[in-house]
């Protein structure tokens, strides 16, 4: 057990030029509060799985970016990995490397920012990141329907999603289905209204304003809070929107939360069922994210990849890690 | 700028070479007359020149997979090559080399509006891919300023930016699956028309890779929704720092517009004299670009006015119709063209902490008076990716060598503040020889481990992006 906690730090915040640099050691919720007095957030909304996992502990930045913990807001402001700017590592030789940098838009050598990115500590040890930020937008609003089905619900996000409207969060789960837009207040007002007419034909549309509970929502589907405490393995599958409803349909899970306009899809599952064979062949990838050891020793967490592709994974690992150090077979 | 010396042993299998290329592709699609493939012996950097041992124009996957495999077995370095658009060289053959063009390989093979996605073949050029989706009120976010005439396939090898990416991102943000010759010829699939890889995420570590890891054959990309509208502003400033200051404050106040160019004194007049767009005569120049229905503009532009206003404007002008929006952004638009009649010049991309603006601004203003050249800045303010435009005479014997010498001082300067030595137009072999000044040893080794994994033998485009000596083990090896 390597613990980075004591790598901890801001080491420097620009708002002006929307960049955050910090030891990979930091709590999130440090600089979560750090941005949060200057009015800006890390808009990929990274989540806190502890609830889902029963884990206790600090989520740290680090953690973030070896997860590439990536919320609702993906479908708009792309993943935690879209919003690294560069990284500091050690890899499996103990050769400090780093790559990227501070600044938005770098093209110099080889992109390794996003390999490390949910590499999952398997390629190296994070020892500083440096983030895009984003301001907090003066003004959120959500419109909630109620009564959709899996079929209709991607429907009407998919609705949500190809109009002009900016959505930041198409969701759907027990608080119903759930579509986001933010921004300043005349033009929330604006886009909501127009919003609701389009998607009058799906049902009833109410728009929830207030920013407790719009915020609370989509921490509900962020940190998809309808598993916590419920018995059940977990698991993720991020696939083409249109083909999720057919997936759950076949997956034999108990009770699912869809993100992303339907890309990903959180599936309650019966302890100890192999999803993928449930699905059989489909284009995207189910992880395993919570299971008792006992499955997890007999189920691959992440989706296997096709061999030639399965090789090059191989062979960067091992150019990374020669010795194997890192999460052994984690990844594969 | 050098290159390494053209390997006898495969200059001797020419022939050989040819005769099998020409066994397992069409006969129209390998082209070997010195008088044809001169076509190919430079890109956009066209001070460097070299005819390659032949160009080949595949018509299909299968064809590049073929070819590669053949190329495999002979030891010959192969140079990708999309339109041939790269400022970096980074399509520039070596005698020894074949170059891979795909421009042939233009197709539309998927539209998918539900999904937000299109499918094209990686020959497609840039602006066609809104092309094939813009009727249906879609398009395809990154916008270099080639993109009437870059290929797909060269914006995923540059990781390719545009004016537009403060809001939207450049490629890598826009990019979600591949399919990939490597060198071997055997073909993968890399990501699809999910959000997020399943595993570690090579369509990353692919995406700016200069053609070095694989030849892109067919690419996934996201589509958006059009807004409803867009509006340009135009600010005037009579210092650099007041016109940094106040986009700092833009963006801090809240504000995320689409674009923010920035135009220096020097570049205003070019433009000028060139398009005739109307622009102050000032220091420091603002476009900023807003996005949404009428009413979401007025919001954002009404903010953006009070914010400028702090800073005691020589000018602020909104524009009120489509026509005064192309005036505004005609100046800007044509900005390269407006120095190309003036001087011969070198179109730098360097980018810096936004902060930093002033300040490299007037060590770019001294350096210009030591070195005698003039420079003209064009900046995407937002992001701080700037392009300085050094002028030089070409006909002038030892002008280019002090171009480029002023160049790299630039970039190092750049380096110096916080930012990096190219934002958008990637390093090929134009800063290959600076890469030391942003990475170390170590830091150069852990990325040529990854071309280790795709290219073991070091075969694809190899005399790019690291310096020669850095590589020279791994390309003889």
């Amino acid at each position: 057990m390597l613990d980075v906690s004591g790598i901890a730090g801001i080491t420097l915040y620009e708002p002006g030029a929307l960049t955050l640099v910090a030891k990979a050691g930091t709590p999130l919720a440090e600089a979560e509060a750090v941005l949060r007095a200057e009015g800006q957030r890390l808009a990929f909304e990274p989540a806190d799985w502890r609830g889902l996992l029963g884990t206790s502990g600090v989520p740290t930045l680090g953690g973030m970016v070896a997860a590439n913990a990536s919320g609702p807001r993906r479908v708009q402001a792309g993943a935690c990995r879209d919003a690294l700017l560069g990284v500091r590592f050690v890899d499996g030789t103990g050769a400090v490397v780093k790559n990227g940098g501070r600044v938005m838009k770098n093209v110099t050598g080889y992109d390794l920012v996003k390999l490390m990115a949910g590499s999952w500590g398997t390629l190296g040890v994070l020892s500083e990141v440096s983030l895009k930020v984003l301001p907090v937008p003066e003004t959120s609003a959500t419109l909630v329907i109620g009564g959709l089905d899996g079929v209709a619900a991607v429907a009407a996000m998919t609705e949500a999603l190809v109009s002009p409207y900016d959505v930041t969060g198409a969701a759907h789960g027990p608080e119903g289905t759930l579509i986001r837009i933010e921004g300043f207040a005349q033009s929330v007002a604006y886009r909501a209204a127009e919003l609701a007419g389009r998607l009058a034909r799906f049902g009833t549309v109410e728009v929830e304003r207030d920013p407790m509970l719009v915020a609370g929502l989509w921490r509900g589907v962020r940190d998809v809070a309808a598993f916590h405490g419920v018995a059940g393995d977990v698991w993720r599958l991020s696939v083409k929107p249109s083909e999720a409803p057919g997936l759950v349909a076949r997956s034999g899970a108990r009770q699912v939360v869809y993100d992303w306009g339907g890309g990903l899809v959180w599936l309650l599952m019966p302890e100890g069922q192999d999803l993928r064979a449930s699905l059989g062949p489909f284009a995207g990838h189910a992880t395993l994210i919570r299971a008792s050891e006992e499955t997890r020793a007999r189920i691959q967490a992440f989706q296997p990849e096709p061999p030639a592709v399965a090789a090059l994974s191989q062979g960067l690992r091992q150019r990374f890690d020669p010795k194997g150090i890192f999460n052994p077979g984690l990844m594969g | 700028m050098e290159m390494p010396a053209p390997d006898a042993r495969v200059m001797a299998l020419k022939s050989e070479i040819v005769a099998g290329l020409r066994a397992v592709l069409p006969a129209d699609a390998v082209i070997d007359d010195p008088t044809e493939t001169r076509a190919y012996e430079c890109d956009a950097l066209s001070a460097y020149r070299c005819p390659p041992l032949a160009a080949i124009l595949p018509r299909s996957t299968a064809e590049v997979a073929a070819a590669l495999k053949l190329c495999h077995d002979f030891g010959v370095p192969v140079v990708p090559r999309g339109s041939g658009t790269s400022l970096a060289g980074g399509a520039l053959p070596t005698a020894d080399s074949v170059i891979l063009g795909v421009a042939r390989m233009n197709r539309v093979l998927e539209v998918d509006y539900s999904n937000r996605l299109i499918r094209v073949e990686a020959g497609r050029t840039n602006l066609s891919v809104t092309g094939a989706v813009e009727a249906d009120g879609f398009f395809y976010a990154p916008d270099p300023s080639s993109q009437l005439a870059c290929a797909i396939a060269g914006n995923i090898a540059m990781n390719s930016g545009g004016a537009h990416c403060l809001k939207y991102g450049v490629t890598t943000n826009n990019l979600l699956g591949v399919t990939m010759v490597l060198m071997d010829g055997s073909v993968v699939e890399i990501g699809g028309a999910h959000m997020d890889a399943g595993g570690l995420d090579l369509l990353g570590v692919i995406c700016g890779s200069e053609g070095q890891l694989g030849v892109v054959t067919e690419a996934t990309l996201r589509i958006l929704p059009r807004p409803e509208g867009a509006r340009p502003v135009l600010i005037g400033f009579n210092a650099n720092e007041v016109a940094g200051a106040c986009v700092a404050d833009i963006i801090k106040a809240g504000v995320l517009p689409v674009a923010i160019e920035f135009m220096d004194r020097p570049c205003i007049r070019a433009c000028e004299d060139f398009a005739r767009a109307g622009y102050p005569d000032c220091e420091a120049l603002l476009i900023i670009e807003v996005e949404g229905a009428e009413a979401e503009i007025d919001e954002q532009l009404g903010l953006i006015r009070q914010i400028a206003m702090r800073h005691d404007p020589v000018e602020f002008r909104e524009s009120g119709s489509e026509e005064e929006s192309k005036k505004i952004w005609l100046g800007r638009k044509s900005a390269f063209g407006a120095m190309g009649q003036i001087n011969d010049y070198m179109c730098l991309d360097g980018t810096i902490p936004v902060s930093a603006l002033p300040f490299v601004l007037k060590r770019i203003g001294e350096m210009s008076r030591d070195y005698g050249l003039g420079v003209a800045n064009v900046f995407h303010a937002g992001d701080g990716n700037m392009h300085p435009l050094i002028l030089y005479n070409a006909n002038k014997p030892g002008d280019l060598e002090l171009c480029e010498a002023f160049g790299a001082d630039i970039l190092k300067l750049c380096v110096e503040v916080g930012g990096c030595l190219t934002g958008e137009h990637g390093v090929g072999i134009e800063k290959r020889d600076l890469m030391g000044v942003q990475y170390d040893a170590v830091d150069m080794e852990a990325q040529m481990r990854v071309k280790d994994v795709f290219d073991p033998k070091w075969l694809l485009n190899p005399a790019k992006v690291f310096p020669l000596a850095a590589s020279a083990g791994r390309r003889d090896g």
